[in-house]
C-alpha cells in the first residue's frame, strides 16, 4: 500500500451565522472532528448532501483557510501557515477545481493565457518554457491550440472544465481537490470529463480529493469513499463496495434515493422530515430526527466513527453500540 | 381512446434560428411520460410551446390537440382556462413561480378561485386539504407563511399543491427535483407518484436524470437537437437503446454497483442550433455515421410496438449494440 500523502486529523471548523434580521447569531458547525487519509495515487471521495461540510472540509485540506482545532499534514509535514514561502512551496504542489467552470475563468481573458497563469505567478520555466507546458496542457486535456486562443465564453461547459483543469495541472501538482467538478455537466460531457480525469490521474500518479452529491459518479473515480452528514463523516469504506453494501442508515437512505434505470421505486427508503439544517444540529446521532431505525440512545449520544471489519468504519449506535454486540451475540 | 394531448410537428423558432425542429408526442390519458435530454435539447421549450408560455418573437409552427381540440394559437382566454385548469406545469425554478409577498394561502386561494367552482369557505377548506396533501405538516397554522418561510423541498411541494388546485388532468413537470438534494428529490418524486395514482393524472416529466425518468415513467423520449430520436417504454428503452445518443447516454451512466467499466463518452458537444448540420444532427459525434445519414434528417418510424427511432442505420445501431457483426 502506497504511503498517505494527506493526513487529516480531528479537524473542526464553525462559523457564526446570524438568523433574520434581528435574531441572535448561532455557530454553525461546518466541520466537526472529521479524520481522513489520502494515499498516494489513490482517490478519496466526499458525498453527502448540501450543506453536510464537504467544501469546507476541501478548503481546510488545502490550506485555504485554517480549521479551529486539528490539524492537516501534507507529505508528513504539517501545513504551513498561510502567506508564508513554506506555504506557497507546498500549495504550488495542490490545486483546486471548482464547479462553476466559468465563474472560476476571466472572461476577458482567452483561456490559454489563464492556463498559463499559475507559471507566471510562480515564476516556472523561462519564457519559451512556458509556452512549451501550455501546449502540453492542452494536448492533455484533449484540446487544441485554437480552443486556447478563444476566450471563455466561445467555449462549451465541458471544454470550459478541461481549460480549468490544464490550468489547475500546470504546476505539476501531487494532490488535486475537485469540488463538484462535473454537476453542471451533462451526462455525455460529465463521462468525458471523468474519463480524463480518471487517465490524467493514471499518467501523472495524481492524489485526488474528489467531492460531489452524485454517488455514481463518486464511485465510478474514488478508490475510497466518505459519507458526510451535518459535518462529521458517519461512512467510510472501499467505493467498491460502500453502496453496493452500506451500512449507516444515512448512507442506506442515500444510496436508495439515488435512481437506477431498470429499477422501479418499489422498496425505495423515503426519509421523513426536512432537510438537516446545519444551523440547528440535533444533539446525539445528527441524523436521528429522520432515521428510520434511531432507538433512545441516539437522541442523547454521539455515535463514534468505528472500525466495523474490513477497511468499513461506521458512526451508527445500532451497527457499532452495545446493541449490535449483543445482537451478534444472540 | 383518443389521446389527451396530441402535438404533431411543433416547431419553434427564436428570431429566425429553429430550436424545436418538427416535434411528435401523444400522450395518452393517466399516462406518465419522461423526456430527456442534454441542455438546450427542447425540453422545456416543447412545453412552453404547446401551453403558449413562450414570449412574443417566437415564432411557433405545427399543432397540439387538447382531446382533439386545437389549442396552439387559440385565444388567450381560452389558454387561461387550459393553463393551471386542465394542464399544469410545474417549473424549474420554483422559488421564481411564488409571489414572495403573498401568503401561501392567498396564492393558492387565487388559483383555486380561477378554475373552481368554490367560493368563501369551501376555498380555504380546499387550500388547507391541498396543503396537506402534500404533505406540509401543520397545514391550517402554514397557510399564513410566506414562500420565504419554507425549506426548498417544501417550496416544491407548496408548487405541486397550486399546480393541483386546478385539478388538471396533466400536470407537466421541468426538472421538479434538479435543485433539490438526493433524499428530498426521493420525496418529491414518492409524493407526484401517489398524487398520480389518487387523482389518475397524467404526467410530464422533464428531468436530465436518467434514472429519476426512468423510475418514474412508463414512456421516455429521448431528444436531441431539437427533435425527438427515441421513444420507447421506459424499461425498454433503458434495457435496450437502439439510436447511438440515447446508447451513448446510458453508456455514459456511472453504474452504481457491480464492476466499474471505463465510460463510454459520447464525443465532441451538441451541435449550435446557429450551425446545425444537414442531415442527422447527431452525425457529427456518431460513431456509425455514414453518408446515408447526412443529406436528410431521419424522421421518426416505427420499429417495434410501442418504439420509434429516427436513424437511418436503425438496423444496425440495434446489431452493434447487441454485439452482432454489422453487416
Ligand atoms: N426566450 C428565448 N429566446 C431565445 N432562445 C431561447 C429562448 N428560450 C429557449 N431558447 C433556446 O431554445 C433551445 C431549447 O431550450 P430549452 O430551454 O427548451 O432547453 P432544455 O432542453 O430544457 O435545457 P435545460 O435542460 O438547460 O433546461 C436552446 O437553444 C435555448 O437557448
Ligand atoms: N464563510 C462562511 N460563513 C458562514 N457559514 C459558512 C461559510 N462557509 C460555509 N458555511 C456553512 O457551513 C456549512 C457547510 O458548508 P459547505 O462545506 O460549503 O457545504 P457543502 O459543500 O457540503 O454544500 C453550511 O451550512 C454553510 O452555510
Ligand atoms: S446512531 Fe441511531 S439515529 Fe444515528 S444512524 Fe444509527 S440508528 Fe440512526
Ligand atoms: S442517422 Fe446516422 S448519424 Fe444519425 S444517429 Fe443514425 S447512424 Fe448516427
Ligand atoms: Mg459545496
Ligand atoms: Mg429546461
Amino acid at each position: 500500500m502506497s504511503p498517505p500523502l494527506v493526513e487529516v486529523s480531528a479537524i473542526s471548523r464553525s462559523y457564526s451565522m446570524r438568523s433574520g434580521m434581528f435574531g441572535r447569531s448561532a455557530a454553525v458547525h461546518a466541520v466537526d472532528g472529521v479524520s481522513l487519509t489520502i494515499r498516494r495515487g489513490e482517490t478519496l471521495g466526499l458525498v453527502g448532501e448540501s450543506g453536510s461540510g464537504k467544501s469546507t472540509t476541501g478548503r481546510i485540506v488545502l490550506g485555504l483557510e485554517p480549521p479551529d482545532r486539528g490539524g492537516v499534514k501534507f507529505d508528513g509535514k504539517p501545513m504551513a501557515a498561510p502567506g508564508t514561502r513554506e506555504w506557497r512551496a507546498q500549495r504550488v504542489r495542490m490545486q483546486m477545481i471548482f464547479q462553476d467552470p466559468l465563474g472560476a475563468l476571466d472572461r476577458r481573458l482567452p483561456v490559454a493565457a489563464q492556463i498559463r497563469e499559475p507559471l507566471d505567478i510562480h515564476g516556472l520555466g523561462t519564457p519559451a518554457e512556458r509556452e512549451e507546458r501550455l501546449r502540453e496542457l492542452l494536448r492533455a486535456v484533449e484540446l487544441t491550440q485554437a480552443h486556447g486562443a478563444r476566450y471563455p465564453g466561445a467555449l462549451s461547459g465541458g471544454q470550459r472544465q478541461r481549460i480549468v483543469l490544464a490550468r489547475a495541472l500546470a504546476t505539476k501538482p501531487d494532490f488535486l481537490v475537485c469540488d463538484e467538478p462535473v454537476s453542471a455537466l451533462d451526462v455525455s460531457i460529465q463521462a468525458q470529463v471523468v474519463n480524463l480525469l480518471a487517465d490524467l490521474q493514471a499518467q501523472l500518479s495524481l492524489t485526488l480529493m474528489f467531492i460531489s452529491h452524485d454517488l455514481r459518479v463518486v464511485r465510478q473515480i474514488s478508490t475510497t469513499v466518505a459519507v458526510m452528514y451535518l459535518g462529521r463523516i458517519v461512512e467510510l469504506g472501499s467505493a467498491d463496495d460502500l453502496f453496493a453494501r452500506p451500512e449507516h442508515p444515512y448512507t442506506q437512505a442515500l444510496v436508495s434515493a439515488s435512481p437506477a434505470p431498470g429499477r422501479r421505486s418499489a422498496g425505495r427508503i423515503v426519509l421523513a422530515g426536512d432537510p438537516p439544517n446545519p444551523a440547528a444540529r440535533p444533539i446525539g446521532c445528527a441524523f436521528h430526527p429522520r432515521c428510520p431505525r434511531a432507538i433512545a440512545r441516539c437522541a442523547s449520544e454521539v455515535p463514534v466513527l468505528s472500525a466495523v471489519g474490513g477497511d468499513r468504519q461506521v458512526a451508527c449506535h445500532l451497527v457499532t453500540g452495545p446493541q449490535a454486540e449483543t445482537r451478534d451475540a444472540a | 381512446m383518443p389521446p389527451l394531448v396530441s402535438i404533431q410537428g411543433l416547431s419553434v423558432a427564436f428570431n429566425g434560428m429553429p430550436v424545436l425542429r418538427g416535434v411528435d408526442l401523444t400522450l395518452q390519458k393517466g399516462e406518465a411520460l419522461g423526456l430527456v435530454g442534454e441542455s438546450g435539447s427542447g425540453k422545456s421549450v416543447t412545453w412552453l410551446a404547446a401551453l403558449g408560455l413562450l414570449p412574443r418573437h417566437a415564432q411557433v409552427s405545427g399543432s397540439v390537440r387538447l382531446d382533439g381540440r386545437d389549442i396552439l394559437g387559440a385565444p388567450a382566454a381560452e389558454l387561461d382556462q387550459v393553463r393551471g385548469g386542465r394542464v399544469a406545469m410545474i417549473f424549474q425554478d420554483p422559488a421564481s413561480a411564488l409571489n414572495p409577498v403573498l401568503t401561501i394561502r392567498k396564492q393558492l386561494c387565487e388559483s383555486l378561485a380561477l378554475h373552481r367552482d368554490l367560493s368563501g369557505e369551501a376555498v380555504k377548506a380546499e387550500a388547507r386539504r391541498l396543503l396537506d396533501l402534500v404533505g406540509i405538516p401543520d397545514a391550517a397554522r402554514r397557510l399564513s407563511a410566506y414562500p420565504h418561510e419554507f425549506s426548498g423541498g417544501q417550496v416544491q411541494r407548496i408548487m405541486i399543491a397550486m399546480a393541483l388546485a386546478g385539478n388538471p388532468d396533466l400536470l407537466v413537470a421541468d426538472e421538479p427535483t434538479t435543485a433539490l438534494d438526493a433524499t428530498i428529490q426521493a420525496q418529491i418524486l414518492e409524493l407526484l407518484a401517489s398524487v398520480r395514482r389518487e387523482m389518475g393524472m397524467a404526467m410530464v416529466l422533464i428531468s436530465h436524470d436518467l434514472g429519476v425518468v426512468a423510475e418514474n415513467c412508463d414512456r421516455v423520449a429521448v431528444m436531441y437537437a431539437g427533435r425527438i430520436v427515441e421513444e420507447a417504454p421506459a424499461n425498454q428503452l433503458f434495457a435496450d437503446p437502439v439510436h447511438p445518443y440515447a446508447q451513448g447516454l446510458i453508456g455514459a451512466l456511472p453504474p452504481l454497483d457491480g464492476p466499474r467499466r471505463r465510460l463510454t463518452a459520447i464525443p465532441g458537444t451538441v451541435p449550435d442550433p446557429a450551425m446545425m448540420p444537414s442531415g442527422c444532427a447527431f452525425a457529427p459525434r456518431c460513431a456509425l455515421a455514414t453518408e446515408q445519414c447526412t443529406p436528410a434528417a431521419p424522421s421518426l418510424a416505427p420499429i417495434a410496438d410501442g418504439r420509434t427511432v429516427a436513424c437511418v442505420r436503425a438496423e444496425t445501431a440495434r446489431r452493434a449494440l447487441l454485439g452482432v457483426a454489422a453487416e
